[in-house]
């Protein structure tokens, strides 16, 4: 009686939440191609040399523009930068600090323990410096948009020229995946080549917005491989642990049933 | 000795202790030996899993607050300070954010179930209303949490809901300002949410105790609705239920698991990781999974101050089920009408979730609509015609006839009412 | 009404009227349970005690570096690592000579001046006061130093000397040593 009870409820839950699942999906948007990522899976992990090459892309293209004020180059060790490696990055880039003994604010090299440097002091500057338009921190930036790193993937290769019809405001560019089709930010990564990667390896769009895509993932969710891993071991610890329960329960209900 | 309990403690410490505050005491008979029904199926522990999740949520909350910073400026950086800095902070962080989730999923169980056995008819009333006042603690609780990492939705959600109270004719603009502190959703929101989220779940532990204690007043009630004619119907709490419900929280903390592990953002909205700002409204504000269906209700209703009373309404008109629902049968085992009708009723519910993460438009108001008139329709005019016209199928005996093979003799006057107690 | 019902008097109780080998089985499989249990919660206790201790930032704070290109002889510097004061004194040659002229035997918390500094001119030590945690003075040049040319705590009235050994008052040991490295000549990294 309460089997078929729960069969009716379990069926009356499906359904409800089979129509809110489609809640969760994306509204109206195209549909985003399925990059192949690593870490994607219950048992994925990060491609560290990804991860590296990424780092580099956004060192060297996006930070320009973007800020990630969230990581610290201490943190690089996690991507397989060693000690004198992460001091190097740190080092190569002026930190603001202060106030010194006169009460002035100066500029030092960077340490390890120093927050990634922001290209612009402020919200304001950054507006100013990009036509009005404020380039996002990326420091959890996959976390922020429905399709994660999908979607940061699709969004750096989905410049096209605009279909017939659609005009395309002054200082606009047109995306296929970006919402409204018109995005503020030029095109990143516009050729083959447009840099060399330390580990020699291909620097085409698709593989730059890929790797990128990665680092950017990772710079949200660092933990993400651990989390899992102790997933694995909890979850395998309950399961173990529910079958004695249960043992237990139907032993001290011998009697009952 | 004059004024000490009678402990019936062996042991020196314990009984020193219970002579002068019978907490052992206490214990035995409200968790050992208190009679339970023999016959209860799972559904019976949601109650369990809820004052599990209950404590869950207060100590990961607890350690949350070591690190988090109630200020506009900081609030957001604070988690993600939590998030990677703090020696398993992403881990306090995500049970506490899924641990809501589930409070919700095991709350509203454990509803349905009452809605479903009659637990909420005589002599239960008050334990349902008890209840009822725990399940609206817990929202008022959950929508000032979610405000507290600062994201977009944080803030927007804050605005629409304390917006809501300006619908109030007369005094609205004014209440709003004192919830406010100010002229819109700012720092001193932020800063007495924190303070309130902090206090309400003591709140509602206070509230769940008066709630276990009204249930060992009536007793449980079970899947058939009839009340235990003499001990072959019940069963010593311990060891019985506390090596069922073991189970049952084993088989939780799995989901919560799954969740916590492998897709602790899936229940969640991206936005929400966008820092807030007072200048950009998201394109579609959707509140948490657990209040979508109350937001489908609210924005069904095309007049802003109805809206806001029907959304009230839906959750006020609880309250009063047990004197809606007069038939004198509690399980619906044996309404076979009711039954149905409260599966649709159930199935309405989804579908209320559903439209409210939709956006107000076409056909979308529609449906919201039509279930929000069943919603109500239900508890308005199906269950107290319901009472009159239904014929409900025959109830057993007792709880033990039909459990125990060839069962055994019945005590006098156990046929007469089954509902009720010998 | 829920008086009316005996508690436990069920005949089917607790059921620990079995015969003893199900009964040790049922024990067994209980004691696997409850260790398993204990286990489970010893494993959820854990991440919140751990989560009180350093965060990852805090410990990479843990570290300080000061320039003593500018501290000439005689000066001192005040750096702050981990919360708390550090004195680097750029010691002068008499200092240096009172300091290891002192019978060790005599002090209170025998040390030898070799024992405390790297670098003879160079002394390093945490500016907390052993006694009950005030700052000493002796930093800056118009500070009261003390009978003994250190430092002076004004609050209980302990006097340290040019090697940061307690030599009067109630304070029970010489100021700390924390751990610390010269970089380079001009650089000296604490903690």
């Amino acid at each position: 009686m309460a089997l078929r009870l729960m069969k009716q409820a379990a069926l009356a839950a499906v359904l409800g939440l089979g129509l809110a699942g489609g809640a969760m999906a994306a509204e109206g948007e195209v549909h985003l191609p399925d990059t192949k990522f690593s870490f994607e899976g219950v048992f994925g992990t990060y491609n560290r040399g990804e991860l590296q090459r990424g780092f580099q892309i956004y060192k060297e293209v996006c930070s320009a523009c973007h800020s990630m004020h969230l990581l610290s180059y201490r943190n690089l060790r996690d991507i397989g930068l060693n000690a004198d490696e992460v001091a190097g990055v740190a080092a190569s880039v002026q930190i603001q600090d202060g106030p010194n003994d006169n009460g002035e604010m100066f500029e030092r090299p960077g340490r390890a323990s120093d927050r990634f440097r922001s290209p612009f002091a402020n919200a304001a500057s950054a507006r100013a410096a990009n036509n009005g338009a404020l380039p996002p921190d990326l420091s959890v930036i996959t976390k922020a948009r429905a399709g994660g790193a999908d979607y940061i993937h699709a969004l750096l290769v989905g410049y096209e020229e605009p279909p017939a019809g659609v005009t395309v405001m002054e200082g606009m560019h047109y995306n296929k995946y970006f919402a409204g089709h018109q995005i503020a930010m030029a095109p990143p990564l516009t050729q083959d080549g447009q840099l060399t990667f330390a580990d020699g390896t291909n620097a085409t769009v698709d593989r730059m917005a890929h790797d990128v895509s990665a680092f950017l993932t990772w710079a949200a969710e660092p933990e993400l491989e651990s989390r899992r891993a102790m997933g694995v071991r909890v979850i395998l610890f309950l399961a173990i642990l529910g079958g004695i329960t249960y043992a237990v329960k139907r032993k001290i209900w011998a009697d009952v049933h | 000795m004059a004024g000490l309990h009678n402990s019936e403690f062996s042991n020196p410490v314990v009984r020193w202790i219970d002579q002068r505050m019978p907490v052992f005491t206490m214990m035995q008979k409200e968790y050992g030996t208190f009679p339970t029904p023999r016959n209860f199926n799972y559904f019976w522990n949601f109650g369990a899993l809820a004052m599990i999740n209950l404590m869950i949520m207060i100590a990961t909350g607890i350690f949350l607050a070591m690190n988090y910073t109630a200020h506009t400026s900081l609030a957001f950086d604070s988690v993600e300070r939590i998030m990677r800095d703090v020696n398993y902070g992403w881990l306090i962080r995500y049970v506490h954010m899924n641990g809501a989730s589930m409070f919700f999923i095991v709350v509203l169980v454990h509803i349905w179930r009452g809605m479903y056995y009659g637990s909420y008819k005589a002599p239960r009333e008050l334990l349902w209303i008890l209840g009822v006042t725990i399940y609206l603690l817990m929202m008022a609780t959950a929508f000032m949490g979610y405000v507290l990492p600062w994201g977009q939705m944080s803030f927007w959600g804050a605005t629409v809901i304390t917006n809501l109270f300006s619908a109030i004719p007369l005094v609205g603009n004014s209440i709003v300002t004192l919830l406010w502190g100010g002229f819109s959703v700012d720092n001193p929101t932020l800063n007495r949410f924190f303070s309130l989220h902090y206090l309400l779940p003591f709140v509602i532990t206070g509230v769940v105790f008066l709630h276990v204690a009204a249930l060992h007043i009536t007793g449980s009630n079970n899947p058939l609705g009839i009340e235990p004619k003499g001990p072959q119907d019940t069963l010593p709490f311990h060891p019985y239920y506390t090596s069922k419900d073991s189970v049952g929280i084993v088989v939780y903390l799995i989901v919560f698991a799954a969740l916590v592990f492998f897709v602790p953002n899936y229940l969640g909205h991206p936005d929400n990781y966008i820092p807030a700002n007072p200048l950009s409204t998201p394109a579609h504000i959707v509140p948490e999974w657990y209040f979508l269906p109350f937001y489908a209700i609210l924005r069904a209703v095309p007049d802003k101050l109805m809206g806001v009373l029907a959304m009230f309404g839906s959750i006020a008109i609880l309250f009063v089920l047990p004197w809606l629902d007069n038939s004198p049968v509690r399980s619906m085992r044996f309404r076979p009408i009711a039954r149905w009708l409260f599966l649709l009723w159930t199935v309405n519910f989804f579908v209320l979730m559903w439209a409210g993460g939709k956006p107000a438009e076409g056909t979308y108001v529609l449906i919201a609509r039509l279930s929000t008139a069943y919603y109500f329709a239900y508890f308005l005019v199906i269950l107290p015609l319901l009472g009159r016209v239904e014929r409900p199928l025959p109830l057993p005996e007792s709880i033990s006839r039909p459990v125990l093979r060839g069962g055994g003799p019945l005590p006098a006057g156990a046929m007469a009412k089954p509902m009720e107690k010998a | 009404m829920a008086d009316t019902l005996a508690p436990s008097s069920s005949p089917h109780g607790t059921g620990d009227q079995h015969p003893p080998a199900d009964g040790t089985k049922r024990d067994f499989l209980k004691l696997v349970a409850g260790s398993f249990a204990a286990v489970g919660v010893g494993a959820i206790v854990w991440p919140f005690i751990a989560s009180m201790n350093p965060a990852k930032d805090v410990l990479a704070l843990a570290s300080t570096d000061v320039d003593i290109t500018h501290v000439a002889e005689g000066q001192a510097v005040t750096v702050m690592w981990r919360g708390k004061p550090v004195f680097v004194r750029h010691r002068t040659a008499k200092e240096i000579e009172e300091a290891k002229a002192v019978n060790v035997s005599e002090l209170r918390d025998p040390q030898t001046d070799q024992a405390r500094v790297q670098r003879e001119p160079w002394l390093v030590v945490v500016g907390i006061c052993t006694h009950l945690g005030c700052v000493p003075l002796g930093q800056k040049p118009t500070d009261p130093r003390g009978e003994f040319g250190g430092w002076f705590c004004p609050c209980h009235g302990s006097a340290y000397d040019t090697a940061g050994r307690i030599r009067r008052g109630p304070a029970p040991l010489n100021l700390a040593v924390p751990e610390y490295a010269f970089r380079s000549d001009t650089q000296i990294r604490i903690g």
